[in-house]
């Protein structure tokens, strides 16, 4: 599902003139940054451009030292990640943050679990399993995300598995925005191919998506429109099917130009 | 014990002579029950003797008379002696452990002389009751630090010989206490309580005392082989009793590393492999106590008995109130003051103490036996250590 | 780890089959139990007497209780060397205060909570605040609490008031004499499973120690966690030391100076990982329990007292290397 092409409509995240100094290195110069609702936005660029800098500051990681962002319209300010994670926004790291030796419906709410109705969720505080289950199972069927079992080890998942219950665990509780960095980067074809997927089914549910990637092609076949990251400005926004992957990598490094 | 180490070796300073030869410092079974045959002394004698906790006029008392029939130089004139010297004489005791009650008095003791004397004391001891490697640490620091002469109760008689060696070579006197070196001329001399005899005491206290000696059912509770303390006193028990190792009446031999948990546990378990068990030896007062827990809670408390070695208060407590039927009672502080008498009369005289200094071990038990001298319960609460 | 769900047949081998089973229940160390006690038994019959049961769980429990505290800390990937000592120190202040300075005893009793408890505090906020390794910090805080025990006091309390020694205290059951102290271990374990298993807090434990990163990541109070298990292990070694003083009847400055380690055996044999993240904690109460099995068992049977020792050692390896092989089959 595309944003449709007549009415501009309002972007759900924004930010404008982000700076960000690390001493003497400049990570963003006056960045801005635009996602709609139910789009899937890559962002790519090459090192140093400030690209895992924006992301930082969009999923609450850093303070960018100047520059708003904007969330539906309204500013807002991140102390920490679990500040991003109260507006909503998910991000999925690069190391996944997923604990081993628990199984899949654990890591789903890993840190939200869902507590028994009544005085027994308040005063004794026990966990509702079969409402965690049920509710994973649900969720993963409706992703088309197929699992065996939900009560296996994530760490007896395969690595691509073991991404998808990382990337469903964010589009779960993602009320807003989902931010996912390098989720191929460590797997092969087949699998990406199960976690690219994933990302569409994503998008069909209505969550927009943020993808960083170093993988063109993938960028090419997943992103409805790509943010393109250099020397910490964005200097073009363009879409996959009016410019080639070549074109891209061009804009990345300065030997092409776009207004 | 250990004053009196101190003592020779600051008259082995003053006089150039290096002490020598195995000095007993005496053990005396304690016993509210004196039995035939077998000497020991009662509870009012071993309050005056013990090691511990104690009404200092009674000690002052017992000083005076001692030092009055040996006629001898005091303490303040010693210590003057010892300034004139001009130079700061330094002697350090090395003790098995921090927490054994045993040597805490003990290093009261050495610290008390030394204070009168006017001469610096450093102390050390190992972390468990066998543990060898810092006791060589602390000679090697003590040596390092200037020690003229160095009291030490082995943790391990052998392996602590090459360091005992060593600093000899460096010109430092050893006294071994309460436990021998091995070989015993390792050491320049040893000052020790004779556990062996405090195990005779009470082996041939139980030896009167039980109603049929020749069918009892013994269980040993002691230390690993090899540890000398237990194979003095638990080898003097088996002789003071008239059997051996091989006898068939020994039904349980345990480990009980001292400890007074361990050794409920010990007793627990021998007696459910042999619930017809009647007479246990243990090799301290601790494990005594262990031991007397089990029993009582076997509901065969009044069929058992319990002998031990150590004398300390709270054991001849134990005497007291029957948990324990008769104990060894040995003497560190009373060494203290002996020993000051023996280092006085040294530098008087300039003869090295030689031969054999008995400050006793007493039998104190409740149930005299015909044959046994011992002293009763009074007689060790007024001795007592700790 | 790139097997696929498709790769992993399962053998239809009778042993593999067997193993696995044991591996997903953890059954292994439970079976290690039953085969220790049919040897001891073919050894002595005597072993198996209620009288010897019973001996057995009153020489366990207060190993026991201590345990329960260290699993929790090592499940959380950390480890206490403290808490033999921790423990001795509480059960000073308890019997000190009553019988020495007339305080009443229950209240004595709860001194000594207060102070075991103080002592996990102090290990939780070293170990979070200035980031110190849990072994580093715990064996510092076994020497303060070994000093400040012989401060306390140097020899054997005794003459306790009755609420000190309670769980000496005994009921008949079986023809034979249990002591509360033997039997009232097993509801807390069962009391703590279901924590660990049924709240949120017993999952972040387990979060905490599989992966810490990802815990923090996902939000999870990491360090307020770590100081509510220390504290929590605090209470239960207080908990040790009043089952020891109801089974020896006194306070002892001595007590405990092993018991680390013996808790940590227990914890290891029962199959929880030193790594953190893994483990069941009713598998230390039966860790717990071979090892009381063996030394009783040894005792009984009139093995030499040096070789109870060697035969002690192997054991914990043997049950480790059991539980590893198991594991590691199941996969």
């Amino acid at each position: 599902m595309t944003p449709s092409q007549d009415a501009k409509p309002q972007p759900i995240l924004e930010a404008r003139g982000l700076v960000k100094h690390y001493g003497q290195v400049v990570a963003l110069d006056g960045t801005d940054f635009d996602l709609y609702p139910g789009e899937i936005l890559a962002v790519i660029g090459d090192n140093g451009a400030g690209k895992s800098s924006l992301i930082k500051a969009l999923s609450g990681a850093i303070r960018p030292d100047a520059g708003e962002i904007f969330l539906n319209g309204e500013a807002i300010h991140f102390r920490n990640p679990s500040d991003a994670r109260r507006f909503g926004i998910e991000t999925v790291y690069q190391t996944l943050a997923v604990a081993p030796s628990m199984n899949i419906y654990e890591n789903l709410f890993l840190g939200r679990e869902i507590r028994r109705p009544g005085v027994l969720g308040s005063v004794f505080r026990l966990l509702d399993k079969k409402k965690m289950l049920d509710d994973a199972t649900t969720y993963m069927r409706d992703l088309k995300f197929h699992i065996q079992s939900m009560t296996q080890a994530v760490s007896t998942l395969s690595g691509g598995q073991r991404q998808g219950v990382a990337v469903a665990r964010s589009a779960a509780f993602a009320r807003n925005v989902a931010i996912l960095d390098e989720p191929t980067a460590a797997l092969g074809v087949k699998e990406s191919s199960m976690v690219i997927d994933l990302i569409r089914n994503v998008r069909a549910r209505g969550l927009p998506v943020i993808l960083i990637s170093h993988n063109m092609p993938q960028v090419w076949e997943l992103a409805d429109r790509i943010h393109i990251q250099r020397l910490g400005k964005r200097i073009a926004v363009i879409k996959p099917n009016d410019y080639t992957m070549s074109d891209g990598v061009a804009i990345m490094t300065g030997a092409m130009n776009v207004n | 014990m250990a004053s009196l180490g101190v003592e020779t070796i600051v008259a082995a300073i003053q006089g150039g002579v290096v002490p020598t030869g195995y000095t007993d410092t005496g053990v005396a079974l304690i016993t509210a029950n004196p039995v035939d045959g077998v000497d020991s002394e009662g509870v009012g004698y071993g309050y005056e003797n013990c090691w511990g906790d104690q009404n200092p006029e009674v000690l002052a008392m017992a000083m005076e008379l001692e030092g009055a029939a040996a006629g001898m130089m005091s303490v303040e004139e010693m210590a003057a002696a010892i300034a004139d010297l001009g130079e700061e004489v330094i002697v350090g005791l090395i003790t098995k452990t921090e927490t054994n009650p045993f040597f805490v008095k003990m290093r009261e003791g050495a610290q008390a002389a030394a204070d009168a004397l006017g001469i610096t004391l450093l102390t050390a001891s190992g972390q468990f009751d066998t543990d060898n490697a810092s006791q060589v640490t602390a000679i090697e620091n003590m040596v390092a630090a200037g020690v003229q002469g160095i009291l030490l109760v082995p943790a391990d008689s052998s392996a602590i010989v090459p360091t005992i060696e060593w600093a000899r070579e460096q010109g430092v006197i050893v006294i071994a206490l309460d436990t021998p070196t091995n070989p015993e001329d390792a050491s320049n001399a040893l000052f020790a309580t004779d556990n062996f005899q405090a195990g005779v005491l009470i082996g041939e206290y139980a030896r009167a005392a039980m109603e049929n000696p020749d069918a009892a059912v013994i269980a040993l509770l002691g230390l690993p082989p090899g540890i000398t303390v237990n194979e003095l006193r638990q080898g003097g028990f088996l002789e003071g009793y008239g059997i051996d190792m091989e006898s068939d009446q020994i039904v349980c031999v345990q480990d009980t590393q001292g400890d007074q948990t361990l050794g409920q546990t010990a007793m627990e378990n021998c007696l459910v492999a042999n619930p017809e068990i009647n007479l246990v030896y243990t090799i301290n007062e601790p494990a005594a106590f262990g031991a007397y827990t089990a029993i009582e809670n076997a509901d065969v408390a009044d069929d058992v008995m319990i002998v031990s070695v150590d004398g300390g208060c709270s054991g001849v407590e134990g005497v007291v109130d029957g948990r324990i039927a008769a104990t060894s009672q040995q003497y560190p502080l009373r060494m203290a003051s002996l020993g000051v008498e023996t280092l006085a009369r040294f530098v008087i005289t300039g003869e090295a103490p030689t031969g054999y200094t008995d400050t006793g071990v007493t039998l104190i038990t409740a149930n005299p036996v015909d044959g046994v001298d011992s002293e009763d319960a009074d007689f060790g609460v007024a001795n007592c250590w700790g | 780890m790139t097997h696929t769900n498709q790769e992993r047949t399962s053998s239809t081998s009778l042993v593999n089959r067997v193993f696995n089973i044991i591996a997903a229940f953890r059954l292994g160390p439970f079976l290690a139990l039953l085969v220790a006690g049919a040897f001891f038994y073919i050894q002595n019959e005597r072993f198996i007497l209620p009288l010897n049961i019973s001996l057995i769980l009153q020489q366990t429990s207060w190993i026991a209780a201590l345990a329960i505290g260290q699993t929790l800390v090592i499940l959380t990937g950390g480890i206490d060397l403290s808490n033999g000592l921790v423990m001795a120190l509480g059960t000073v202040i308890m019997t000190t205060m009553a019988v020495e300075n007339g305080v009443n005893p229950f209240i004595s009793i709860g001194m000594g909570f207060g102070v075991t408890m103080a002592f996990g505090l102090l290990n939780g906020l070293l170990i979070t605040r200035l980031k110190l390794p849990p072994f580093i910090v715990t064996l510092g805080t076994l020497n303060i609490a070994f000093a400040l025990t012989r401060l306390v006091a140097t020899t054997t309390i005794g003459n306790l008031p009755d609420i000190q020694t309670i769980f000496g205290e005994r009921i008949s059951l079986f023809g034979t004499t249990f002591t509360y102290g033997a039997i009232v271990v097993f509801p807390l374990y069962i009391l703590m499973w279901f924590v660990l298993r049924e709240t949120a807090f017993g999952r972040h434990v387990y979060a905490i120690g599989d992966d810490r990163e990802a815990a923090r990541l996902m939000g999870i109070p990491v360090n307020r966690i770590l100081i509510q298990v220390y504290v929590l292990a605090g209470f239960f070694y207080a908990v040790g030391g009043w089952l020891l003083i109801g089974r020896i009847g006194s306070g002892d400055p001595n007590a405990g100076q092993t018991a680390n380690l013996d808790s940590i055996t227990a914890v290891v044999i029962g199959g929880t990982s030193l790594f953190g993240g893994r483990g069941n904690i009713l598998g230390t109460l039966v860790g717990a329990l071979i090892v009381g099995v063996f030394i009783n068992g040894l005792q009984i049977t009139g093995v030499d007292p040096l070789f109870q020792r060697l035969i002690t050692g192997i054991l914990v390896i043997v049950a480790v290397t059991m539980d590893q092989l198991s594991q590691r089959i199941r996969k």
